[in-house]
């Protein structure tokens, strides 16, 4: 490119000016990053959901229980094609801030309603075995250090008393994103210790449905089955149920839109201001260009290729950074689980920056088209 | 030779009719230049005198194509450039016009080879051929040895040289000179005018200046003097430093 190094000439004639330009894309894309593995954090798990599975909740709160007899009865509903159920336990782990969520599950049904979780045959095996066996993500096990048979004591909180699991296995999810965090263990050993005033009662059902496209129906279907019972029900798509959980920190969304709208409104001034500047500076240089043959659209593209240039440096620096600062994962102890920079952020962040770079160079660019030699020197 | 009487043979290389320019300035139009006539061949070395104001740079500007008149023609080798569109003239320019100017106008993140390398971008020609160019020209005008130098480590007698070798490595039809001694002392002065004598005999380069200085002038096989926008006198050579305008 027989034009590279003008622009590079160019590019690097005020170097403190160039550094402290670039480092403005680059911070303004590092908070991108931030902010987008921050939504992730937060709605990920609304991406991930499953499309054939519907969560059943107490209809007064999630905190209610449910009978477990409601399994026999979905099972009966058309539609439902296989029912798992959850109760959260809450326990500490040597010390509360080692927050992760520990679950009693079905053990007969979990697998088949969350294939994306992946257990070792020998190890589910050993576990089902296991009565006070117990099952860790990879993350939970990472995070302290476990091994497949250690003991794991956890404190119950509303539950009395200290219950020693042995870990059986470590469970691995097959798509970036999905929650390594969980700790599952036996519900029946769970019933076995609970008083009795929680005896046979469940936290939550998920269902899977014959065909997602009946989901709403078989939803329906459910909340009409327990209606005017003592324990109604009120069901929703995984997705939904995801979504309104996410709703309940606020609109993040919109809180993230926000904040996004400032940082590149505010980079977008800079970078206008110092486009605008760097071309006043060079009037006379342009004109030169454009008496010895240069054309106004050279002059234009030039001017833009050098505004975009910088942003697509400042962006790749940020979001490199971004990147670089969450490879750690969740920095919270356990309460934002899905903690990454998903792939999909760099080019809706280049782009981001690209824009702004266009936006910034576009009327300094316009102005240096539109410069006529005779003005531009006589100015000089 | 030169003649301002609009009677010039049409192989003039330069040849403008009745040219004339206006502008608007706070709502007054200012009448620069009154249907001058001017025809130049090739090979020719014409300054143009005259008070400030009196339309000399303008003249220059129209002639290069970097201005258009308000009314009259400019042909130049054959071609009309007075309507030409904006992206042609600057085209034409390029083939052409090379343009010498008193602040010499190099641009300084660009040592004097790149400087020199600039109108060479705009063509069809390889690295080798560029360099190739670039080194003549530069030879031309005695600065070889400073090629790689940027223009601040160099005179100002030397960026005009660079200046020179930028508007001739194109080999363009002619060359516009605007004021190039007016920021140097004598001594580079002279230089700068010996290397433009130069190309005008040792090249056979058609020059068209314009200058305050009549002893820059003299160097000019001849010099019109302008005033008030019109052509008003003619003095060959020497007889300008005397007075010798008719």
């Amino acid at each position: 490119m027989k034009f590279a190094h003008l622009m590079r000439a160019n590019l690097f004639r005020k170097k403190t000016r160039l550094v402290l330009t670039i480092s403005s894309f680059a911070i303004a894309l590092l908070l991108f990053g931030f902010l987008a593995v921050i939504r992730m954090a937060f709605s990920g798990g609304v991406d991930l959901a499953g499309a054939d599975r519907l969560v059943i909740i107490n209809r007064t709160s999630i905190i209610q229980p449910l009978p477990l007899a409601y399994r026999d009865k979905m099972l009966r509903i058309p539609g439902v094609k296989d029912v798992t159920h959850f109760n959260w336990f809450g326990g500490v782990y040597k010390d509360p801030k080692n927050f992760f969520g520990q679950f009693a599950i079905d053990v007969a049904n979990q697998r088949q309603m969350f294939p994306e979780f992946k257990v070792p045959e020998d190890q589910w095996q050993n576990f089902v075995k296991d009565r006070t066996g117990a099952i860790a993500g990879a993350a939970t096990a990472k995070r302290f250090g476990w091994k497949i048979g250690d003991r794991i004591p956890i404190q119950g909180t509303f539950l009395p008393g200290t219950w020693e699991f042995t870990l059986d296995g470590i469970y691995h999810a097959n798509r970036s994103g999905d929650d390594e965090t969980q700790f599952w263990f036996q519900w029946d050993y769970f019933e076995e210790k609970v008083p009795d005033r929680y005896k046979g009662m469940i936290g939550w059902y998920y269902v899977k449905v014959t065909n997602p496209d009946d989901s709403v129906k078989v939803a329906k279907a459910i909340d009409n089955e327990f209606s005017n019972s003592a324990y109604e029900t009120h069901t929703d798509t995984e997705k939904a149920f995801a979504a309104g959980w996410v709703k309940q920190f606020g609109n993040i969304e919109f809180l993230i839109l926000v904040i996004g709208t400032v940082v590149f409104f505010t980079l977008l001034l800079i970078t206008g201001n110092t486009m605008a500047i760097a071309v006043r500076e060079r009037t006379a240089e342009l004109a030169v260009l454009k008496a010895v043959g240069f054309s106004d659209r050279f002059v234009l593209v030039f001017v833009l290729a050098e505004s975009l240039l910088v942003a697509f440096v400042g962006g790749a620096i940020g979001l490199g950074l971004a990147k670089l600062l969450t490879l750690g994962g969740d920095p919270t102890g356990g309460f934002l689980q899905i903690f990454h920079m998903p792939v999909s952020v760099v080019p809706w962040g280049l782009g981001a920056a690209l824009a702004v770079g266009i936006a910034s160079g576009i009327l300094p660019a316009i102005s240096a088209m539109r410069l006529r030699v005779v003005d531009a020197l006589r100015r000089v | 030779m030169v003649r301002v009487d609009g009677r010039g043979m049409s192989s003039s290389l330069i040849s403008a009719r009745g040219l004339d320019k206006k502008y608007q300035r706070g709502g007054e139009e200012i009448h620069v230049l009154q249907g001058l006539n001017l025809d130049v061949e090739k090979g020719e070395f014409i300054a143009f005198m005259g008070p400030s104001g009196s339309g000399k740079t303008t003249l220059l500007n129209l002639l290069g194509g970097l201005d258009v008149p308000s009314d009259g023609t400019v042909t130049v080798a054959g071609d009309e450039i007075t309507h030409m569109s904006r992206s042609n003239l600057t085209a034409w320019r390029a083939r052409h016009v090379g343009f010498v100017f008193q602040m010499y106008n190099l641009i300084p993140v660009l040592t004097a080879y790149q400087n020199v390398e600039l109108p060479l971008l705009l063509t069809k020609l390889s690295k080798a051929e560029r360099k190739e160019h670039v080194e003549t020209a530069l030879n031309v005008v005695g600065l070889a040895d400073r090629m790689h130098h940027y223009p601040r480590q160099l005179s100002g007698g030397q960026e005009q040289r660079v200046a020179i070798a930028r508007a001739i490595v194109s080999d363009p039809t002619f060359l516009l000179c605007d004021e190039p001694t007016g920021d140097l002392d004598r001594r580079s002065a002279d230089e700068i005018m010996d290397l433009i004598q130069q190309l005008v005999k040792g090249h056979g380069k058609t020059v068209l200046m314009v200058t305050h200085d009549p002893v820059v002038a003299q160097r000019a096989d001849t010099t019109l003097y302008l005033e008030k926008g019109a052509l008003v006198g003619t003095a060959r050579g020497e007889e300008v430093g005397a007075g010798g305008f008719r």
